[in-house]
């Protein structure tokens, strides 16, 4: 052995080594623990309710309260819904997103408007859905609709798409905005040719995740615009069944549901929202891969 | 030649040297530039002479950028920055409220310290401006993207490439793109605002030569803290420091025979 060896093995190298084991392990047990439960619901939810899938189940209009028949209705008011919801929350979203980031003077009065934005993200459903009911439904006269049920969700949507938004607005570079204005672009053309364009990626991301929150709530639609109803809505003044609220009603008000019946219910709302986020994730892929092709 | 008195700050009056028969292009008049309370120029006179190359040098943080974003009124970006005095375009003042900032800005281009083409093709960044003009495609867009990376001195080595990404250039290609672009609008005057501090000596040289080229059609004012840029490739040279103008000429005489201590101590490695 040289004289210089065992220089670096420090003294406290052994402790320091088991609180680095014992760190890894405990944060591994975090993922874990979130993973579970998820994991959990998907399986569960499959288990149970693959079986009451079926070819009539998705397209056939319920029967008997529910108890034979299929959920068809439902299904079409939750895709009506989110429709809803991309038609009215996003170009408001981000046309408040481009006044806030792109045109308004900054300082603190649009700090605060940003910090309400992001606080409004925050307030239970419930709250939203008394709002649509006092509002579109008794005020601005829309009675229990499909209208008023998909702006009450908008309006809950929409911070979420607000700050996503303006977000993905402030990574673009300004130096892209300088020499456009500097070639004698108006700032709506800086905004709509270069700004945009490398900003949909994020907006889109924002859209998702409040579109799939929305899909999946009760209790604002529960008083704005639903019915437990057989009957395709054919104007947007109609009520309207929808999957959340259908498997709500089948679980707590109607005896003898077969379990299968309700595990199938949730199983369809996850798929469409799934398919929601994967339409959604194609497109955000599409326009990386477009921005890779310029170098980005 | 001839000579004509030139007022600064304090009161000093300079004679200055001029060519006689150039005409002034642009011109600021006793200017000052505020940011909030902080005066980031003070009363700065300067002409820019038509068809010639005005150089800008002092020390970083002299307001030499600022003082060149008054010429296209890039400065209105900037939230608490306050202008007084008045800056002129063929005699028209550019800080008067009726001036349209879109039409004086595709009168006045500008080229950037970090080269900033777009994420799109080589021939979008170039037909970028003109279609914002109404250009249309069948109208001889691409002719015109053809004249102006010729002007540019680019054609020959993206020809093959117009369809390809901007960013797939060097950095001293994508500059000239950059000049492409603000060609593109057909400007009168051309500011560059360090436009080589980003790129390697070979680069900063087909820049050098490219303005020797347009100082023909256009009027140039660049600012750099390359002193030796502005030795070689400039005809005036003013010098600012800490936002005062305190000296300007020919680019001869200036680094010469400095008049000012102060020039002096610059170009010497001297000041501060």
């Amino acid at each position: 052995m040289s004289p210089t060896a065992g220089k670096l093995e420090g003294r406290h190298f052994r402790s320091r080594n088991a609180t680095q084991t014992a760190a890894f392990i405990f944060l591994g047990a975090c993922v874990l623990l979130i993973l579970v439960p998820v994991i959990y619901i998907i399986v569960y939810t499959i288990v149970n309710g693959a079986g009451a899938i079926s070819w009539d189940f998705l397209t056939q209009l319920p029967k008997q309260r529910g108890l034979q028949g299929g959920i068809f209705s439902a299904i079409v008011g939750s895709f009506y819904l989110m429709v809803g919801v991309v038609v009215f929350a996003l170009p408001v979203g981000i046309m408040a997103a481009i006044y806030l980031h792109e045109y308004a003077r900054q300082g603190p009065l649009v700090r605060l408007i940003n910090l309400s934005i992001v606080n409004l993200a925050g307030v239970p459903s419930i709250v939203y859905g008394l709002f649509g009911l006092s509002f579109f439904v008794l005020m601005l006269k829309m009675g229990s609709s499909l209208l008023a049920a998909s702006l009450t969700l908008s309006c809950m949507a929409l911070p979420v798409v607000v700050t996503a938004s303006r977000e993905a607005l402030a990574t673009v570079p300004n130096s892209y905005r300088e020499g456009s204005l500097a070639l004698g672009a108006s700032r709506w053309q800086t905004i709509v040719r270069v700004v945009l364009p490398q900003a949909w990626p994020g907006i889109l991301t924002g859209l998702v995740l409040a579109v799939s929150r929305a899909a999946g709530e009760t209790a604002p639609i529960l008083i704005t615009g639903t019915a437990f109803t057989a009957i395709l809505p054919t104007s947007l003044f109609d009520q309207f069944n929808a999957l959340p609220y259908h498997l709500y009603v089948v679980a707590t008000q109607i005896p003898n549901m077969p379990k299968s019946t309700q595990w199938g219910i949730t199983l369809v709302l996850l798929v469409m929202v799934l398919l929601f986020n994967l339409t959604a994730i194609i497109l955000r892929i599409r326009l990386r891969a477009q921005r890779k092709k310029w170098g980005l | 030649m001839s000579i004509v008195n030139l007022t600064m700050t304090e009161n000093r009056t300079v004679p200055v040297v001029f060519e006689e028969n150039v005409a002034v292009k642009m011109r600021s008049q006793a200017v000052s530039l505020f940011y909030d309370k902080v005066e980031a120029l003070k009363e700065v006179t300067l002409p820019i002479l038509a068809n010639r190359i005005t150089a800008i040098i002092g020390p970083s943080g002299c307001g030499k950028s600022s003082y060149l974003r008054l010429f296209n009124r890039m400065n209105d970006l900037i939230w608490n920055a306050k202008v007084k005095g008045q800056v002129y375009l063929d005699e028209e003042a550019l800080y008067d409220p009726k001036i349209d900032v879109v039409e004086l800005r595709k009168r006045v281009g500008m080229v950037f310290q970090k080269p900033n083409p777009f994420p799109m093709s080589v021939f979008d960044n170039v037909a970028y401006g003109p279609r914002l003009h109404g250009a249309k495609e069948m109208g001889g867009l691409s002719e015109i993207v053809e004249r102006c990376l010729r002007q540019a001195a680019l054609w020959e080595e993206v020809k093959d490439k117009l369809k390809g990404s901007a960013f797939a250039l060097s950095g001293g290609q994508q500059q000239r793109l950059c000049i492409a672009r603000v060609l593109a609008v057909g400007p009168e005057v051309i500011l560059l605002d360090e436009p080589c501090s980003a790129l390697d000596p070979a680069s900063t040289m087909r820049i050098e030569d490219l303005m020797q080229e347009l100082k023909v059609n256009y009027t140039l004012a660049i600012v750099t803290h390359n002193m030796q840029q502005a030795g070689r490739a400039s005809d005036y040279t003013a010098y600012l420091l800490m936002g005062e103008l305190i000296e300007f000429g020919p680019t001869k005489s200036l680094f010469t025979y400095p008049r000012d201590k102060r020039t002096e101590d610059y170009l010497t490695g001297r000041w501060g």
